[in-house]
């Protein structure tokens, strides 16, 4: 199935307007979409019988500083082939343009529960901001990490004092207190 | 000791000497794994190599039971506080082994989410280079230890 034809399909429920396909070099399926648009595209994408992507396989984002808009994100998704999963195995790369200034983007994890954890790495690496997202917190780097270190204005050589202690969460209420804490700032920033 | 009945069984040394020599017999390290080096500290201690000849093949599960943490792999920001805290956890006396580039100076990996360097968490008794340093190489570095051991001074 072609960028083509599945955006035909896709038009049927979603505004077109929002909609775009283009020739990836890898000859996969791809598409853009607007980002307002993303998730009801996602949920068709999804849902519809001849498309049926139940698999969302990954979600990375591309920083294109200085270019604006600066960010994209690619979500890529399969189609099983299996019933109840579309009716032949199929692929797709998904892509939204995001601003470089406060890149916020609406979160697929209503969606697609796989993309939860891919969606806060992408706000650990890079700083995007997932709205309606259940629980958006680092994931990989420390807590109180300063910056988004695969930014391509990252100082990636920076050099900061080691820290060699922290304490141990003996009780519930501090763990929870912690990780209470945490989303509070990435609310914040 | 000879054949006459009148000798006495006995042999003559200093405490230091006794007491160094015990704990160099037997350094015991921590099963702790960082990254690819962990792999030739494996092999070191597998039949091969065989670190069982120094003394030092029993790698503990517990840091409570150790007297040597082989630091073996890069350390990043966010495992220092768990290799200091593993560090402390461990009885004296204690040593550690820096084992390899990325835990002596940081390696290839120069950049911010790795220590450049382990002896910025925990002192380090023995570098050992290479990326990754050979089974032999290591050996070596715990040899060097146990002459280090050796010339300590446990009474003064």
């Amino acid at each position: 199935m072609e960028s083509g034809a599945i955006i035909d399909v896709l038009s049927r429920t979603v505004p077109a307007s929002g909609l775009e396909a283009v020739q990836a070099a890898d000859g996969m399926p791809t598409i853009y979409v607007a980002l307002d648009q993303l998730v009801q595209t996602c949920r068709a994408l999804r849902d519809t019988a001849e498309l049926r992507f139940a698999f969302l396989a990954d979600l990375l984002p591309v920083d294109y500083y200085p270019r604006e808009p600066r960010f994209e994100i690619v979500y890529l998704l399969a189609s099983l082939g299996t019933a109840g999963f579309g009716d032949t195995p199929k692929r797709l790369r998904v892509k939204v343009r995001v601003p470089g200034t406060h890149p916020t983007a609406p979160s697929v994890s209503g969606v697609w529960p796989a993309a939860s954890w891919s969606e806060r790495e992408a706000y650990d690496l890079f700083g995007i901001h997932f709205t309606d997202h259940p629980d958006l917190r680092r994931i990989l780097l420390p807590d109180d990490w300063e910056g988004y270190p695969l930014r391509k204005d990252y100082p990636v050589q920076i050099k900061q004092p080691v820290k060699t202690y922290e304490p141990l969460q003996v009780s519930q209420e501090q763990f929870v207190a912690n990780i209470e804490a945490t989303r509070a700032r990435a609310r914040n920033d | 000791m000879g054949d006459n009945d009148n000798d006495v069984p006995v042999l003559l040394t200093t405490v230091d000497k006794m007491v160094n020599w015990a704990r160099r017999s037997s350094i015991w390290p921590v099963t702790f794994g960082l990254a690819c080096c962990a792999i030739e500290m494996m092999a070191m201690s597998a039949s091969r190599y065989d670190i069982a000849r120094f003394g030092a093949e029993v790698f503990r599960g517990s840091p409570r039971q150790s007297d040597l943490m082989i630091v073996a792999g890069r350390l990043s920001r966010k495992m220092a506080p768990v290799l200091r805290r593993i560090y402390d956890q461990m009885p004296e006396p204690k040593y550690v082994i820096s084992m390899g580039a990325c835990a002596s100076v940081g390696g290839v990996f120069d950049n911010y989410a790795i220590v450049q360097g382990v002896d910025q968490v925990v002192p380090v008794d023995v570098f050992v280079p290479g990326c990754p340093p050979r089974p032999e190489s290591l050996i070596y570095g715990i040899v060097q230890l146990q002459k280090k051991i050796d010339k300590s001074k446990v009474f003064t």
